[in-house]
């Protein structure tokens, strides 16, 4: 066979480069189907984005291989006035790549820059925090309003050089949208334990480790190559043929293929991301449907029906080959207990409340949907579309790659659609984030609802959402959260499908830990 | 068999339009044709892949177009001689549970109609074109040619390419389904009409010099007129062995665009789209799902150009 004998080839060749590196160096070559666009940790808040700059630059805290917090740049914290006010002991010794010393002046020049124009991470420090700087390894932050949960999104605040970006005319952040990029956007400087030593967006960027890091290596690695493939049996194609050493993610039809070769296998797990459907339900009339002058999803019962209509369970057996699990909740288990909660699937119900709603025989609706973003996210959309239509409800479907998609749907393009399918993954791995962020009533010139496309809107979801915010008391909290999660699930705020499978296919003989938020992270990658 | 007299021909066919036809039977070119098993061949695939295209909402058990009767629980079954097969679906489903005969009728449907129409849009604009080009010389013959030149340097399936993207953005917001069609259409129109307008120019430039069209000029015959009733005829001959190769081409053209993802949705899947989602398929061993669409569109293509090289030798008396 001609695809053996090209394997067969791969390897020789692959064979012979690794003969004449030099002794002891250990290289690993990463493929992941998406590019590594900016360097600026501030342009593009993706988690693979900021999987690939937490190699390179680090946050004041940290998350572990379970995610739970620890210290990172910060070495304690302490919090007083009721968590108005935080202070932070910044760890001395720490030195940027380029050997200037990690200073307070770098963590209060990183929290103005992160919430400058043009930055994707502006929720990550709240807009009136003050920081003060103590001294040169002191920093007090006063918050407007009590945040117990402050640093939970600090882990991917990477803390930037203040002389290095000022010298090098990158004191702003680089927008996503900036067509010529700038010097921080194909440079980094951070604090990591792996430095950048050259990078080509969409070609391949290469890691040093860095020797100097203040921290207790846990890799055994000299270099981590990495190259995107977007294509998905290429990808694979590499893996099996030893020319990359991990991929991410393994397209699911391929991984009994890949565990079944000698020379690799497939990491898989749950994965805390929440797929679901979300329809517009604010405007008085929607853009792309053949209902006039109303919005058929106004009415509680359309949205009902669309939920009694999306069969999960074959979604997950035929699109996810089993690996998904359906999900009746906007947050993965993992993250909220999902008790008490339970989805239906129930087409003849449907049918009912949709003529009840006035619509007998259904409605047409535009949808927007990726399909290069999540895991077989185009076929979900198309098995969608097939049970919509048996309730009568005729979607004409707009699979787009993620880059249109997203200028489409978000807050910068409009929220120009009218059914669509999102992904979600709580950055504070916590539901007050799922609850603000996508749940939340939309306001001009307030983060709230940022994400939340569809408008849904509950003022006592809202009034519940601050409230836990603040509360400490875990039982109490948990208590709050079940009950406005039982108000959106209720009012049918989404169609919620399920949380898709982490699949990484790695080498045999690599050794690396698998992150339930799906970040590749090499720092804890070992390789015979 | 031996090919029938005029006689049988005749007795055959009654009626008053029995001249023509014996004609056409009696000719040259039937001739080469029943002399050519390979053509016949050809021919019967063609005629076929039309009819299966054509009356494919009778033919086929499903309608893959309509969401409504395509069931995902039927996603990914092997063809019926496989193990797991289901008699329902003879050569298998695709990943939405489509049956994948259904589908391949339906899409050759597609693939044959956005051929055939982008060929005869770009022999339009190509016979038109070239007509000037070849008639007015000077400055029109200049810049059209110029044109075309330029054009040429660039592969087709570029310029399709480029059409289709400015098409695409133009028709922002509307569904894909309704504009696909159209884009293609106009996408392999732009790119082909050069090498009509070239072999028009030739013959016309050569034609016009003949005497029967310094006597309609004579006459006082307004020039479109002359352009179209006496040059075009005896000009047009060729465009015929063109414009069947290049439907072979055309299709490739549909094909291939509708793989790299710019042509026809995946809820309406051509034979590109269908080849493009079974590639997805292909190392978790679903090999049905690429290899049928991927063979009838491989088969289709061959056949036409075959029919193409024949009609081309049949038309030039030096071959004959």
């Amino acid at each position: 066979m001609s695809f053996r004998k090209w394997l067969l080839a791969a390897g020789t060749a692959l064979a012979l480069q690794m003969a004449v590196s030099p002794a002891g160096a250990v290289t690993l070559r990463y493929a992941n189907q998406g590019d590594l666009k900016s360097l600026d940790p501030y342009t593009l808040n993706e988690t693979t984005t900021n999987a690939h700059l937490g190699h390179v630059y680090e946050g004041l805290t940290s998350r572990g291989k379970d995610l739970a917090i620890g210290p990172g740049l910060a070495e304690r914290w302490e919090i007083m006035d009721g968590a108005k006010k935080w202070r932070f002991h910044l760890r001395k010794g720490v030195k940027f790549h380029n050997g200037e010393d990690f200073t307070a002046d770098d963590v209060i020049f990183s929290a103005d820059r992160v919430r400058a124009q043009g930055s994707n991470f502006q929720t990550r420090v709240p807009k009136g925090a003050k920081f003060t700087k103590i001294d040169s390894h002191t920093i007090d932050v006063e918050l407007e309003s009590p945040n117990p949960i402050l640093i939970a999104q600090w882990d991917t605040w990477y803390i930037v050089s203040k002389k290095w970006a000022e010298a090098n005319n990158s004191a702003a952040p680089t927008p996503a949208a900036a067509t010529t990029p700038s010097f921080i956007a194909l440079n980094a400087n951070g604090t990591g334990p792996f430095r950048i030593e050259s990078h080509q967006p969409g070609v391949r960027t290469v890691f040093k480790a860095n020797a100097n890091w203040w921290g207790k290596k846990e890799h055994n690695l000299t270099e981590i190559i990495f190259t995107p493939i977007p294509n998905d049996a290429t990808r694979v194609a590499a893996l099996l043929s030893g020319e990359v050493d991990v991929i991410e993610p393994v397209p699911i039809q391929d991984i009994p293929r890949v565990n079944s070769s000698d020379k690799a296998k497939v990491l898989a797990g749950p994965e805390l991301r929440t797929i679901f459907l979300g329809y517009d339900q604010i405007r008085d009339e929607l853009l792309e449907s053949n209902v006039k002058g109303k919005n058929p999803f106004k009415d509680v019962r359309v949205r009902e029906a669309f939920n009694l209509a999306v069969d999960k369970e074959t979604i997950k057996a035929r699109v996810m080959r089993g690996l998904a699990t359906p999900s009746p909740l906007m947050i993965a288990p993992e993250l909220f207990p999902q008790a008490g909660f339970s989805s239906k699937f129930d087409p003849e119900r449907a049918k009912k409340l949709l003529a009840d709603a006035g619509y007998p025989n259904g409605f047409e609706v535009g949808m927007d949907c990726p399909n290069d973003r999540y895991v077989n996210d185009g076929q979900i959309c198309q098995a969608v579309v097939g049970m919509l239509a048996r309730i009568g409800v005729k979607v004409n479907l707009n699979a787009q790659p993620k880059a249109q998609y997203f200028a489409k749907v978000l807050k910068s393009g409009g929220y120009k659609t009218s059914f669509y399918l999102l992904g979600w993954t709580p950055g504070t791995f916590d539901s007050h984030n799922v609850l603000f962020d996508i749940h939340g009533c939309r306001a001009d010139g307030s983060p709230r609802g940022e994400s939340n496309l569809g408008g849904y809107c509950n003022k006592e979801v809202d009034a519940l959402t601050d409230k836990i915010l603040v509360e400490s008391d875990t039982a109490k909290r948990n208590a709050m959260i079940k009950q406005a999660f039982e108000i959106t699930t209720k009012e049918f705020a989404y169609v919620p499908l399920h949380q898709q499978a982490l699949a990484w296919g790695v080498a045999k003989n690599v050794e690396l830990n698998q992150r339930a938020d799906n970040s590749v992270l090499l720092y804890w990658a070992n390789k015979k | 068999m031996p090919s029938p007299t005029p006689e049988e021909v005749k007795g055959l066919v009654a009626g008053g339009q029995s001249g023509l036809i014996a004609r056409l039977l009696d000719s040259d070119i039937y001739a080469s044709f029943r002399s050519s098993w390979v053509t016949m061949i050809a021919a019967a695939i063609v005629l076929l892949c039309f009819i299966g295209a054509a009356f494919a909402p009778w033919i086929a058990p499903t309608d893959p177009f309509n969401p409504a009767t395509v069931f995902l629980s039927d996603a990914s079954i092997p063809p019926v001689w496989q193990q797991g097969g289901d008699p329902r679906f003879i050569i298998g489903t695709d990943d939405q549970g489509r049956d994948m005969y259904s589908a391949i009728l339906y899409g050759l449907r597609v693939s044959l109609m956005v051929g055939g129409l982008g060929v005869l849009l770009a022999a339009s604009i190509g016979i038109t074109l070239g007509l000037l080009a070849g008639y007015m010389g000077g400055r029109v013959d200049a810049i059209i040619m110029r044109v075309a030149d330029v054009q040429l340097t660039f592969p087709a399936i570029l310029i399709a390419l480029l059409i289709d993207g400015v098409a695409q953005g133009m028709f922002r917001g509307m569904s894909r389904e309704t504009t696909a069609i159209p884009v293609l259409v106009i996408s392999i129109g732009l790119s082909f009409w050069v090498q009509y307008a070239r072999t028009i120019r030739g013959s016309t430039m050569v034609e016009k010099n003949k005497d029967y069209v310094a006597a309609a000029r004579l006459v006082g015959l307004p020039t479109p007129i002359i352009m179209i009733r006496h040059v075009l005829p005896n000009v047009i001959g060729p465009v015929l062995v063109i414009l069947t190769i290049n439907l072979g081409l055309a299709i490739i053209t549909e094909a291939t665009l509708s793989f790299l993802g710019v042509g026809l949705p995946p809820t309406q899947p051509s034979l590109g789209t269908l080849i493009s989602i079974g590639n997805k398929y292909l190392f978790s061993g679903d090999w049905w799902i690429v290899a049928f669409p991927g063979a009838t569109l491989a088969i289709l293509v061959l056949a036409v150009n075959l029919l193409g090289d024949w009609l081309r030798d049949a038309l030039n008396p030096k071959l004959r």
